[in-house]
Formats: structure tokens, sequence, C-alpha cells
């Protein structure tokens, strides 16, 4: 969720009451909004203006700056209404032509005037403070969509966007003092630490995306940069707005924010220029911004039923007026309600966030309780968590201390480290790993019990822990790829390599599970295990066994795990100074 | 070879190959272990050494009563001193114990007191300097006194004991089988126990504390008609991690930032059910079931990713989807692990574990989900709950969960809840007044609340100390 800063006076000046801070506190608290930090203190000692650090949640982009939090908050106090916005006039006559070219790198394009503006140094810096907010959130740092601002009088309409090659044209960028070609721009921007990181959104590609003046002059290379040339600033009287798109839905979304919450600064509040995009070949041409409200239908039963209460139409009408809707009952139908809804709530897609904003504006704490008698359930717990706490509490019964090491793993820790060599046919392998720490999903408990025992080796000895947790395996067959195996295991580490213990506990465990041992496999044919030399690469030569497992009586015996006295390689690789000896098993086969 | 064997090896060398006292340079190694790891090296004949005989004494604790609180006669005669009438013979043990008759003999060898009657009197017009404490405290201090004579006179000024008897009785330390067979229990004389002490502690295992706080909460589930969830699938597609919850394809949170995704030797498949598959296409990309949609380019591809899951409400989606082939009230839940591309820090580490639940049933209200918000953290003891309206992207109305802390007091989020978006329950095919109810917290939070814990790598992961694994107590939710 963003977090926005807003001038604490110019905010209750905009709400029209000096707020205590547990007041606006609770002001919050019910709008669904949340107070991060009020900076009054510092800035008492440092002379800087007091700031409120908001959270807003992901949705409301028409809140990411003061304009829209004042506007929000001051319709749900009912201090005032949503305002009516006007395209003046009504007619576009500014044109913004989408050139062909540009279908291959960014396809989209948008356009607005704000006509007779006045910034104030704090307005101008909330300006370019709701660009940079909406293009690090909606806009996935100017992926999807990237907006620039011109001031008018310094170019000469009609604009048209065309996509260059990087070497065909040249422009002095923002603040810059040379004339550069895009190809140019890209290297000087290399290492720049802000734009350095929106290069590669074109920088392959073999044309450029440019916004160009009637004189051929560039106005902007969006994603990138502004020209200096159209430079806004605080005497900037008309304002051209550029937005450029992969994402149409989102360049709409853009282009309403911006006007809707600057537009009063004109010198005729929320009256905004149109501009007529020109963009035949992709059937795109259209009049931006469609500021004008859309309607949509809520029913009252659904409203009612959801929220456990017995509102009217009416009543659901006047709630909605403090979340900028405005809703009239329909003359048709009795228990349908009109939404009209502003173009600042791109959010609203179902009736059932309009049945949200009508609880909030009814407040949650005021919602009655429930009256809906509970269906009566037979609940059960999940069959393999019972086998895994029979095997964990007979282990614990058994002097064995729990332990949760993680899941993600290195690659090494999981093979090399256990002298083990990775086949491809296992381990889930992490496309993208934070750290060497977590390369792989584990496929055996091991290396997290011989990481605990490393981080644990001042511990008197004999060390003595276990797991119970799942694995991840690979198999192609299933549709998500891979499946988890819950696997049980178990090491002793002392001065000796104890094999004996973890037999003996072995036993236990599976004589806690109704599997006893069977001395002599090759007669009978009885449910239990049992264990039989093999060559495994983590033991200590001649000192590994498998375990077989018999479910029920003439069922056939299936290996389950291993047991055996670690290698000594694999105790030097996770730095363990003892001898040790462990057993792991898949539980999934006591289901 | 033991730390402590190779220090000395190493503490050798860097002395030039000779120790000239090994106390000196092992001060914190008790001498009897330094003998045996010393011994051991010269079984490997590593080193030699000989040994440097010093006499060494210590006071009892009845000389280190004297240091402080000053000899037997001393305190005699500052006790007669108080007495301007004369302190009554009778009354010197009643005052100053068994050390009484000690002081009084020393005290009238050094001429401090005489008798009158049964009354003692000082004899000193100042109080003297108390010699015997001194001597005590010049032992205590260098561990040896030079006067022999003085030093064996001190040593013999111990008290007699208090079972004092001129014939040596056998003290019993416990009661024997054999006791109990002779019939000896009867006149054996039994040595008193120390009771203030802790025992001998039982060999024993422990259970890890997340898993006990998770089973606290299981238990509370269990008892609210909560079905435990098959949540044993880490690996998921972006169609079911993602899509299904009505999470655009564009979202933050499927950034590689954000999620770890795998590699692509991986082959996913599309879901069986072909119709789920083109509702969730369709109420991204050209909305549906009364809703407007996202309006983006929904791929096929991207839904086709594997990650590791990122939440547990995944699951709640698979197990919810299922429901829609006989749609009806159920209570399920899960408590397991989800994974996160995140910096580790002291609260974040890439994998923890998430609590959810979801609730399904006939026609239910947002007064329902905060009655039975209420109700489920009261089984906990946590009352006076605030809900704060918030934004998820899968849950409208979407409401934040908040408790007053004491300890903080501050209002602590405790939870996120809210009612599944129609988007997202009608693409599965359930019936529009089949609402679901969600709700779900971190299983870490609460229990780092719980034991005081400020780093969330001393709860979960292979740092954790046995230490705290083995002495942790019951979680008991409903009482701390």
């Amino acid at each position: 969720m963003p977090t926005i800063s807003v001038d604490k006076l110019d905010l209750f000046e905009l709400l029209g009451k000096q707020y205590a801070p547990q007041d606006f506190e609770d002001l919050c608290f019910e709008f669904g909004i949340e107070l991060d930090d009020d900076t009054t203190e510092e800035a008492a000692a440092t002379g800087a203006r007091a700031e409120l650090k908001i959270e807003i949640p992901a949705n409301r982009y028409d809140m990411l700056c003061i304009e829209g939090i004042a506007q929000a908050l001051n319709e749900f106090l009912g201090n005032s209404p949503n305002p009516d916005f006007k395209l003046v006039p009504a007619e576009a006559e500014f044109t913004l032509t989408v050139d062909e070219s540009t279908a291959a790198v960014r396809p989209y394009a948008a356009g607005a005037i704000l006509r007779n503006i006045t910034f104030t140094q704090r307005s101008y810096e909330s300006f370019i403070a709701l660009q940079d907010k909406l293009h690090v959130n909606l806009c996935r740092n100017r992926t999807l969509v990237a907006m620039g601002t011109h001031d008018l009088d310094k170019l000469v309409g009609p604009i048209t966007y065309e996509a260059l090659a990087p070497t065909d044209f040249k422009f002095v960028p923002l603040n810059q003092s040379k004339e550069m070609t895009g190809e140019q721009l890209m290297a000087f921007y290399e290492k720049d630490k802000n734009l350095g990181k929106y290069l590669h959104i074109i920088r392959d590609a073999p044309v450029y995306p440019v916004m160009l003046d009637a004189n051929r002059q560039v106005a902007s290379m969006p994603p990138i940069i502004n020209s200096d040339l159209s430079k806004i600033t605080l005497d900037t009287r008309n304002v051209f707005i550029d937005i450029t798109a992969t994402d149409k839905t989102k360049a709409e979304v853009v282009v309403n924010t911006l006007v809707a919450m600057f537009s009063r600064y004109c010198d005729e509040p929320f009256t905004v220029e149109p501009v007529r995009v020109i963009s035949a070949h992709n059937g795109e041409s259209r009049v931006t911004p469609n500021i004008a409200p859309r309607t949509m239908s809520a029913e009252v039963s659904y409203i009612n039923s959801c929220l456990g209460l017995e509102l009217s139409a009416e009543e659901i009408c006047q709630l909605l007026v403090k979340m900028a809707l405005k809703a009239v009952p329909s003359p048709t139908d009795a228990n349908l309600i009109n939404v009209s809804i502003p173009c600042t709530r791109p959010d609203i897609l179902h009736q059932c966030d309009i049945m949200e904003d009508a609880a909030i504006a009814y407040g949650y704490a005021n919602m009655t309780a429930s009256k809906t008698p509970s269906s009566s359930l037979v609940a059960a717990p999940l069959p393999i968590n019972k086998v895994s706490d029979i095997l964990r509490i007979a282990s614990a019964q058994s002097g064995y201390a729990e332990v949760m090491p993680l899941t993600l793993c290195s690659h090494d820790e999981n093979f090399a480290h256990l002298r083990q060599v990775d086949d491809n046919t296992k381990a889930v392998k992490l496309a993208n790993p934070k750290s060497i720490e977590y390369q792989v999903v584990r496929t055996t408990l091991l290396p997290g019990l011989l990481k605990t025992v490393k981080e644990n080796r001042k511990h008197s000895l004999p060390i003595k822990v276990f797991e119970s947790g799942d694995i991840v395996l690979k198999d192609d067959s299933l549709e998500r790829g891979a499946f988890n195996q819950r696997q049980w295991c178990a090491m002793y580490v002392g001065k000796t390599s104890g094999f004996e213990y973890v037999q003996g506990l072995l036993g236990k465990v599976m004589q806690a599970i109704k599997a006893p041992w069977i001395a002599q496999p090759e007669t009978g044919a009885v449910r239990g295990y049992w264990i039989e030399q093999d060559d495994n690469k983590t033991f200590f030569e001649g000192r590994g066994a498998k375990v077989m497992f018999r479910a029920k009586e003439g069922a056939k015996a299936v290996k389950i795990g291993e047991i055996g006295v670690l290698h000594p390689e694999v105790l030097q690789n996770f730095d363990i100074p003892y001898a040790a000896s462990v057993v792991e098993i898949n539980a999934k086969v006591f289901l | 070879m033991s730390d402590l064997q190779l220090r000395m090896l190493q503490a050798v060398e860097a002395n030039n190959g000779k120790i000239e006292n090994s106390d000196a340079v092992f001060q914190d190694i008790e001498s009897q272990i330094l003998q045996a790891a010393l011994n051991s090296l010269v079984a490997k004949s590593m080193i030699t050494f000989s040994i440097i005989e010093k006499e060494s004494w210590k006071l009892t604790s009845e000389g280190e009563e004297v240091v402080s609180e000053g000899s037997h006669e001393f305190r005699l005669l500052a006790e007669v001193t108080k007495h301007l009438e004369g302190l009554d013979i009778s009354k010197v043990s009643k005052v100053l114990g068994p050390a009484g008759k000690l002081g009084q003999g020393k005290a009238f060898k050094n001429g401090w007191i005489k008798k009158d009657g049964d009354v003692l009197l000082s004899n000193v017009t100042d109080l003297p300097e108390d010699s015997a404490a001194g001597l005590l405290k010049s032992i205590k201090e260098n561990g040896i006194l030079d006067d022999k004579k003085e030093l064996a006179d001190l040593k013999k000024r111990k008290l007699k004991g208090v079972e004092f008897a001129l014939t040596i009785v056998q003290v019993e330390t416990d009661i024997t089988s054999d006791m109990l067979a002779n019939g000896k229990w009867k006149t054996a004389t039994f040595k008193p126990y120390n009771f203030n002490s802790e025992g001998v502690a039982p060999h024993s295992g422990a259970l890890h504390p997340l898993n006990k706080v998770r089973e606290e909460f299981r238990q509370i589930l269990l008892s609210m008609g909560f079905t435990e969830m098959p949540s044993n699938q880490y690996v998921e597609t972006g169609f079911w991690n993602f899509d299904t919850l009505y999470l655009p394809q564009q979202h933050p949170a499927r950034d590689l930032q954000d999620t770890f995704y795998l590699k692509d030797t991986l082959t996913s498949k599309k879901p069986e059910d072909e119709t789920y598959w083109n509702n969730i296409k369709k109420v991204h990309q050209e909305g549906a079931f009364g809703s407007i949609g996202y309006r983006y380019p929904w791929k096929e591809d991207e839904s086709l990713r594997m990650v590791l899951r990122t939440h547990t409400t995944v699951i709640s989606a698979a197990m919810l989807h299922q429901l829609a082939k006989d749609p009806k009230p159920a209570r399920l839940f899960s408590i397991d692990r989800v994974f996160r591309y995140e910096a580790v820090d002291a609260t974040h580490l890439a994998e923890f574990h998430h609590v959810e639940g979801v609730l399904a049933d006939y026609n239910l209200t947002l007064g329902d989900l905060i009655t039975f918000m209420k109700s489920f953290y009261g089984k906990m003891g946590v009352k006076n709950l605030a809900f704060k309206p918030t934004y998820n992207q899968y849950t409208e109305p979407s409401l934040e969960i908040y408790s007053w802390h004491e300890g903080l007091g501050r209002l602590l989020e405790i939870g996120n809840s809210g009612m599944f978006r129609p988007e997202m329950l009608e693409s599965m095919g359930l019936p529009k007044d089949l609402r679901v109810l969600g709700w779900g917290f971190s299983l870490e939070r609460p229990t780092m609340i719980k034991y005081g814990c400020n780093n969330i790598r001393e709860l979960l992961g292979h740092r954790v100390t046995l230490d705290f694994i083995e002495t942790n107590p019951a979680a008991r939710l409903e009482v701390d």
C-alpha cells in the first residue's frame, strides 16, 4: 500500500478543522486509511512544515495526493459532495495523432489540457509527486503507462505521437543543456539513479516513442523523459498532459486521475480541455479524457443481505454520497438503485464494491451482530497431519527435540554436501533465487537438520533432533508439476555415531504407528518393517541401510527411507565436529 | 581433540613452546579440568608438564561470616557494650546463637569482658581491634597466612556440629528397599533434605514452540467445526495462486521481487475444469458475473507460470472450486507454509506460516463475519476487537482486525478478513447467494508476541537454539 506525505496544516485547512491527533486517527480508521506518522515534533525542531504520512489502499489512485485525500474525507464527513467535472470546450479542438509506427513499441496514447491553471509552490510539488506515485504504482514503473506534463505555450499544436529510430531525432532532455539523440540519451542515463531503471522498457526496440509538436520539436521520449523545451514551471498557465501506454484501461485511469485532481486549480475549477486522439490504424480514435461518470445498478436486496441490514433504497443512496457515489432509486425497479460512478473511482468493478462503500459509510463499528444461525458442521483433521503428529509425539517422548528449519536451501546443501548428484528428476529449482540460501526446494529433511546441528554445536552432547515436514518432488504428470511429501527425519549427534540409538528410535516410532520389526523378512508376510544394507553415498561405507515396510499382510514391501551413519565428509561439509547417525522415512505410507 | 586441548596447544605455540604457569594463562578453567586435558595431550606425546604444588586456604561459610560480621568474641563484646546493666549470661546463646559460647571463652581470654554474678560486663573502654576477623580477611585475600600457628588456631576454631554426641551415629541419606525389608528405617537417622533445590532434570525431548502454538489454533478451529484443508502443496501455477483470486496479471504481487518463480524445466497444465479456466479469463479480460472486469489482455502463459505459493488462500480457492460441484455450507482451515521473495530481517523470512480459514454458507453477512471473529479471538482470550476497512484484492468488503494491546498501549493489527469477491466465487460455479467469508494471519507474529521474541529467526529456521526449544513452556493461548 502506498504511503503519501501530506502537509498537515494544508490538509486540516482543506478539511475545515484542526484535528486532535486521536480524532484524526479515528477518522482514518473509520474510512480505511492509516495514519503512519505525524512529523509535528520533528518539524518543530527543524522549523519545517509538519507532515502526515498516510497509507492509502492500493486501489484508490484518486487518493495519491493531498487534493484527493481531502476530497474523499470531505465527502465522507459530509462537508462537500463529489465535484462535477466538465469538458470545456465540449468538442475537442486540439488533436493528438498516433502514428502506426508506435504499434510495435508503445501502442496507446491519450492527452488532456488544463487551461488557465495557477500553481503554488506546494500544489506544483503535489502535481509532480502524484505523477511519481502513479508511475510507481498503477503504471508498474512506467511499463504499462507513462505520463508527461508540458507547458503548452512552449509547444505548437497539433501533437503527433510517432516511433523513430534512436538516431533519427534529438532534443535537450529535461534540466539538461545538451542536445542528444535517442541513442545518446540511453548512454547518458545509463547510470542515472532515477531514470536508469526505466531504460530497459524501450532500449532494445528498433524505434523509440516520441511526442512531437507541429514544428517537429520533441516534447518527450516516453516512458523515459520530457524535453527541457516544454518544462512546466510555477508560472505555467496551460498544461498539456501526454499519456503513452501498453495497457489502454490504465491509460484512461491515469489521465482521468491527473485532470480530476488538478483541474481544481484552473480559473474555472473542475474544467478540462479535451484532446481528440486520432489513431485510425488500431481503432483507438476517441476524445480523451473521458470524465463522464459511468452508471451501474446495484440491488438493494443484495446490499442488505450482505450487510445484514434492512436499509431502504433512499438510505443506501444517502450513505453512498459519503463515498463519492451519487445514487438514486431506480424509477422502474424498486429493488435497484442507479449509481453514478465518477471518473475518480475506477476501483468500482461490481456491485460488491458499492456494497462495501455502503458498509464503510454505515460504519463497521455500527454493524449488527450475526443473526444467521450457523450451520452445524462436523470437523476433521487432515489425515497426513494425524500421522505426522503420531511420529512427532513418539519422537519427543523418546528424548528428541523437534526443530523447524526452512524448506528452501542451497543446491549444494541438498546435493553435493550430502555427496549426492542432482539427476534433475527430483528437485524443484527457483528461477529467481533471492540468495544462495534459497535455490531449491529440499528433497530431503537432512540439510535442515544438519544446519540446525551446526548452529547448535555448542549444545551438550548428544544432540538429538527430529523434524516432521514436507519435501517437494517433481512429477510432470501433475497439473502443478510437483507434489509435497511428508517426511520424518531424526538425527543423533555425539562422540560416537550412535547408530543403535536412531535404530531404536525408528523402532519406537514404528511401534507407535503399529508396524512391528520383522526379524526374518524372507519368511512370512505380515505388516511391519525391517532394514537392510544399502549403498548410499550420504552414509559411511557399509554403515547405511534402507528401511523396508510392508503395509499389510501379504502386501509387497516397499522402501520408505534410509538409516545410517553419516559420511565424515557430509559432517565436514556442514561444519559438524562430531559423529552422527540419521534416519529418514516417508510418512505418507502410514496413511 | 577438544576445543580446550586445541587452545592449549595454540597457547604453548604462542608462548615460544613453554607456559610457566597454566593457572595464569587459563584462568577461566578449573584446575582439575585443565589437568585432565593436559594428561590427554601427554598421552598423545604432544606436550610434557610438571606440577607446581601450591598451598591455598579457603574460608568456610562460618569464616566468611566472621569476615563480614566480625568474630564471635567481637560480636559478643559489642552486644555486652550495648547493655549498660550488663548482659545476662543465659541470654548469650539467645542473642548470638551457637556462636555465643565460643565467643564468650575467647572474649574472657582476651580480657574484653568480665563476669559479675550472672551478668557479663565490658572490661574495655573502647572497642578493640577484631584481630581474628582481620586474619581471616587476609586469608581470604591471599589464600595463605604466614603465621602457621595462627593458621592452625583459626582452623581449630570451627564450631562443633549441631548433632554433637560422644558416639558416632550413621546418618542415612535415602530410604532404601533394604531398609523397608529389614525395618531399619524405624531406627535410622536421616540426613535432612535440602528442599531449596531444583532436583535432577529428566531426560526429555521437546516439541517446537511454533508447532505448539499451531496446535492450539488447530484445536480451537477443530472445536469450531473447521475441517483441515490438504494444504500440502507448495508448488502452484499462476492460475491458482493469482488468477483464481482475481489478482490481475500486472499486479505487483506477481513481480519477480515478490514471488519465487520456478525454472521452466517444469511443465504445468491447465486445470481439468475448462469452464473454470475460461470463466477466469473472461472475468479478468472482459468482465463477467456482473463485473466490468479488469479489461486487459489476459495471457495463458502468465497463468501457467509456476510459483511457490505466496499464500494458503490458493488452497482455499482449490477447495471452494471443489465445493462448487456440490454447493453447501462449509468451514475449512489450514496452517501451513507460504513463500515470499523478501529481504530477510528481524520480522521477515522468505518462508513463514499462514493461519487461514474460510466459512461458506448461504446469505452470510458482514455481521456474521464480525460475530465469528469475536468468538474466534475470544477463545484465545483476545477481546475488544475493532474492525477497519481495508483493501484486499480478493475480498470485498475487507476488514482488518485490531485489538488493544495493553503492553504496547496501542491498537495492534491481529488479522485480515473479508467476504470473497463474486468474481472469484461465481467463476467457480458457486451460486450467487452462497457467500464465503475468509480470514487469516501469520502464525509467527502472535507467537513472537506471546514469547516476547523480537527476531523471527529465533523462532523459525535452523538458527533457533535448542535451549529455547527444550525449555519452552506449553502454549496456552486463553491463559497467557
